[in-house]
């Protein structure tokens, strides 16, 4: 029995001993110094990442609040590669910074908490993974101790996500009043469409929306990817929305399976809200961030299509795409986050004549951008097309006329970035840079991923073999 | 024969130029993959003889297929008839002239080229080539597709940092209307698959499972989704309204993208209308072919009487490709054997002469440093090789009998007129009628370019083509010549091909008089 709590807990129980390390560290800690102490912190993560491909057992603890399965360690073990990256891109950020263990000890804290968000099989035990792992995001945002946008972004993240929360909840216990349970099985057992119900569910898709940044749910987040550091705005849009999605689509698929007929219309108007007012609003930005805010707003439109789709493949697509998702915008992170960090230029316009100083960094957000356009041979293309796939096989082509006319106003905004990098000429461009091991480490493990995971079929194979259970 | 390696050596080509040294690695590096590809592409032409010769009638030869996407239905699935190694010709022919033309692409002639990203402009050009071979032997519509969108973005950035003039513009002119074709055919391909049925529910994407019976889509779902596959690839073909990317695209690329764009890219949304959509949708073609024709019979007059305004070179044969390529369409659209193998022949016809045009004017521009007609003038005097092949491409393109243009309008033509209903006889002659003003304005441009008083003394001391351009043109002539005096092999070769389509659309046409009017 306590083996058996020991394997079936065993990413989460090895994260929280992590926590703890690094809290045994923080009291000796002024005596290391601060690029030792996150090489170590690193390899802690890279430990953490390779535990997840052994022992994997299935089953469910807690009278079925805390399940897992070959899916669930999957979707556990992109997060923990998405760390492990975005943990290696701020290398050059955290080195300057003086609470670094207490930078790790708050994300891997909303790392444990979308661990057993993911795992929940109940709705409070959702509930309270939700809670975790949104509370210390805010602080996180907060870590650009100067800054005052830094704050700002914290003050606006709490607020919504606190929002948020509370729509949940409202939705939970209107929940636990129709149906008289907090289990997701009895739950979806009890379900028969009444108005109250479809109230609750409303309620419950609201606070989710409000997580992924689901238009009109989304105006705290151009502000608050804005504001944060780099480093916390690539672990909010790619880290937090990919732990939404991972719990959001199985909870459709099975729980709410009987109100298909009328969350199907819901998102499909999101879907499309979603993709258009997202592209619309990336076309004038100028800061980089910003732009990478709203296209990952439109970003999670696309994923919407797919859910849309609402099978087999719609679920397998979706996670598939969050992988590459993850690697593409890890990579366009990455590289703004490095040059952010070295000389604080973050618009369009520094970014001219790029190339001539920095092919590398050009070449990898280059490719990166490339994969969130979903232009071939990136693994975008594979991650875009399987989505639309999925929604197509709903059978509404309106959706992936308006879909597929969305990529190429986004391609818009993607090309001018790469314009500006290659074609554009600069009196001052960004001076050559001299890339560390970590972030260098960082970005070819992003540019390599995005060009090989596409052309692995079986990837696919195996992620859509594991969504059956839908 | 192992089609793979057509995709395979440009790829590893474009791999092997980025550890190189130095220009000249480079570009001997490029050269020696293209020859390759081009020894490739002539050793499948004779495999394919002797396949056809010892009784092989499959439709396609060489194929093989592997499992991709399993779960979807989506193989990599490759294979070859006639059409496609027709096309694998063309587009080796112009790779070849492409990367000999622009073997001094690092020596600044004006400000604004790089210098010193010579590696980058091959590798791009290389991997643009990897798109086109892997479209056209392509058998699985995912795969198709996807090669079909790879040579986007390349175009993107050789116009963009290479070109000319308001290049910027143009690239992101070009990138975004191909992507938008690109869209269209996503959704036609979606729409497309999801009415297969190769039972228990699954669908297919297999460019030879879906003709047979019962697999391939009822007439309604045709004509829902014909017209997005062929909007979508025509827009690559320059199909009017959305020809507006052609003279900008072209005008701003640098040499080696212009020949690139107009000889292989422009036959990569021709072929897609012919093997997807009509191919695919037959019912649906017969049902819009007076659309077809209509549309591509505008381009071709348009085109024409819009070259006539044109005063730089570039465009005169931008607006031009405009109207050659409305001859593709129109013999796609009226669904003849006949007209469809004018149709591809027009293809190979245009991408070649189109290549040789584009060449000619690089290297005119190279020395003079203008594109204008009227600052140009005797030319054959100071530089006599390169002006006769400017004059051979502009002969080939007014379609004079020994040049493959000849071939290829007539072929058009003739399998047109086959078509007794008074509407395909106006546009047949109206189409043929756009001839006198291709006369008008090729003439015109050799006269005042080529022929006359030398306009400037600077022109005096101007060299003739180098080595390398003077290879480039001679292939090209080549292939044209080859065409034009003997046409009976290219005939042969399309033949079976062809006929698997117009079986297709015949099976139509049988069933149910077409009435148009």
């Amino acid at each position: 029995m306590v083996n058996g709590i020991l394997a079936l807990l065993k990413q989460e129980l090895l994260l929280s001993v992590i926590i703890i390390v690094l809290l045994i560290i923080k009291i000796s800690a002024d005596e290391w110094k601060t690029s030792n102490l996150l090489n170590v912190i690193n390899l802690l993560l890279l430990i953490n990442f390779s535990a997840g491909f052994v022992l994997n057992l299935e089953g469910s603890l807690f009278n079925g609040m805390f399940n897992t399965n070959k899916l669930i360690i999957l979707e556990k073990n992109i997060l923990n590669l998405a760390t492990l990256i975005i943990s290696l891109q701020s290398f050059n950020w955290l080195k300057e910074h003086k609470h670094v263990i207490e930078f790790y000890v708050l994300m891997l804290c909303t790392l444990l908490g979308m661990f057993f968000m993911i795992s929940s099989g109940n709705l409070l035990s959702f509930y309270v993974g939700l809670e975790l792992s949104s509370i210390p995001l805010a602080a996180m945002a907060n870590f650009d101790l100067a800054r005052r946008q830094s704050s700002e972004a914290a003050f606006k993240l709490i607020i919504s996500s606190a929002f948020s929360s509370a729509l949940l909840l409202f939705g939970i216990s209107l929940m636990y009043g129709a149906t008289g349970s907090l289990d997701f099985e009895i739950i979806r057992q009890q379900l028969n469409g009444s108005s109250m119900q479809l109230f609750a569910f409303i309620l419950l898709l609201s606070g989710f929306a409000f997580k992924i940044s689901v238009v009109p749910f989304h105006l705290w987040t151009a502000d608050v990817y804005e504001g944060a550091p780099v480093a916390v705005t690539s672990y909010l849009s790619v880290v937090s929305k990919a732990s939404i999605f991972f719990v959001f689509v199985p909870v459709l698929y099975t729980v709410f399976k009987s109100l298909a007929g009328s969350w199907y219309l819901m998102l499909v108007v999101l879907s499309i809200l979603t993709m258009v007012i997202g592209n619309l609003f990336a076309i004038r930005q100028n800061n980089l961030k910003r732009l990478l805010a709203f296209s990952s707003i439109s970003q999670v439109g696309f994923i919407l299509v797919g859910i849309s789709g609402s099978s087999q493949a719609g679920s397998a697509s979706v996670i598939y795409f969050v992988l590459i998702y993850t690697l593409s915008n890890l990579g366009a992170f990455g590289v703004i986050s490095f040059i952010s960090a070295l000389t604080g230029k973050e618009s369009i316009d520094d970014y001219k004549g790029l190339y001539t100083t920095n092919p590398l960094l050009s070449w990898v957000l280059a490719i990166a951008l490339f994969s969130l356009a979903g232009i071939p041979p990136t693994a975008g293309f594979f991650g875009k097309f399987f989505l639309l796939m999925a929604g197509a096989g709903g059978g509404h082509y309106e959706l992936i006329v308006i879909a597929a006319i969305n990529m190429v106003v986004a391609l818009y905004y993607y090309l001018r970035v790469i314009k500006a990098i290659f074609m554009e000429s600069n009196e001052h461009p960004i001076e050559k840079l001299k890339i560390s091991p970590l972030p260098r480490l960082a970005m070819l493990l992003c540019a390599s991923g995005i060009i090989v995971t596409g052309f692995i079929g079986w990837l696919y194979d195996y992620i859509f073999s594991l969504s059956t259970r839908f | 024969m192992n089609l793979s390696l057509l995709v395979l050596v440009p790829l590893v080509t474009a791999f092997a130029i980025i550890p190189c040294k130095g220009i000249k690695q480079v570009r001997a590096m490029s050269l020696l993959g293209a020859l390759i590809q081009l020894a490739l592409g002539i050793t499948l032409l004779i495999f394919y003889w002797q396949e056809r010769g010892a009784g092989n009638t499959a439709v396609m030869l060489f194929e093989s297929n592997y499992s991709w996407f399993k779960p979807l239905n989506i193989n990599y699935h490759i294979g070859v008839d006639g059409i496609s190694i027709a096309m694998i010709l063309l587009t080796s022919f112009v790779v070849v002239a492409g990367i000999l033309v622009s073997w001094s692409i690092e020596t600044p002639v004006r400000p604004v080229i790089r210098a010193g990203m010579g590696k980058e402009f091959f590798f791009l050009l290389l991997f643009l080539s990897v798109g086109a071979y892997g479209f056209f032997i392509s058998l699985d519509l995912f795969t198709m597709f996807f090669f079909l969108e790879v040579s986007v973005i390349p175009k993107f950035l050789l116009i963009g940092i290479w070109g000319s003039g308001k290049k910027e513009y143009s690239a992101m002119k070009l990138a975004l209307m191909l992507m938008a074709g690109s869209a269209f055919v996503l959704v036609g391909l979606l729409g497309l698959y999801f009415n297969t049925d190769t039972g228990y529910g699954s669908h297919t994407f297999d460019l030879l499972l879906i003709p047979e019976k019962d697999v391939g889509l009822g007439i309604g779902a045709q004509n829902l989704f014909f017209p997005f596959l062929f909007v979508g690839f025509g827009i690559f073909s320059a199909l009017f309204p959305f020809h507006t990317w052609v003279p900008d695209g072209h005008s701003s690329a640098p040499t080696a993208a212009s020949m690139f764009l107009a000889g292989i890219s422009m036959k990569l949304g021709g072929y897609g209308c012919l093997r997807v959509a009509t191919f695919l949708m037959p019912g649906a073609a017969v049902q819009y072919a007076w659309i077809i024709i209509l549309l591509s019979t505008i381009a071709i007059i348009y085109g024409a009487f819009a070259t006539l305004m044109q005063k730089d070179l570039k465009y005169i044969n931008a607006y031009s490709s405009i109207s050659h390529c409305g001859f593709v369409l129109l013999g796609i659209g009226m669904l003849t054997q006949t007209a469809i193998t004018g149709a591809v022949m027009q293809m190979v016809s245009h991408g070649l002469m189109t290549a040789l045009f584009f060449a000619a004017i690089g290297m005119i521009y190279n020395r003079t440093h203008t594109r204008m007609v009227a600052q140009l003038g005797g030319l054959l005097k100071v530089m006599p090789f390169i002006s006769t092949v400017f004059v051979i491409a502009g002969l080939c393109s007014l379609g004079l009998p020994g040049t493959s243009g000849f071939v290829a309008e007539m072929t058009v033509f003739i399998g047109s007129w086959q078509n007794t209903n008074a509407f395909y006889r106006i546009a047949t002659i109206l189409a043929c009628a756009s001839i006198v003003v291709t006369t008008v304005y090729v003439l015109r441009a050799v006269g005042q370019a080529i022929m006359g008083p030398i306009d400037s003394a600077r022109y005096n001391n101007l060299t003739d083509g180098t080595w390398n351009e003077r290879l480039a043109a001679s292939i090209l002539i080549i292939g044209i010549m080859a065409i034009g005096t003997a046409p009976f092999w290219l005939h042969n070769l399309l033949a079976p091909g062809v006929e698997t389509i117009i079986q297709q659309v015949e099976g139509i046409i049988k069933v149910k008089e077409v009435k148009l009017w």
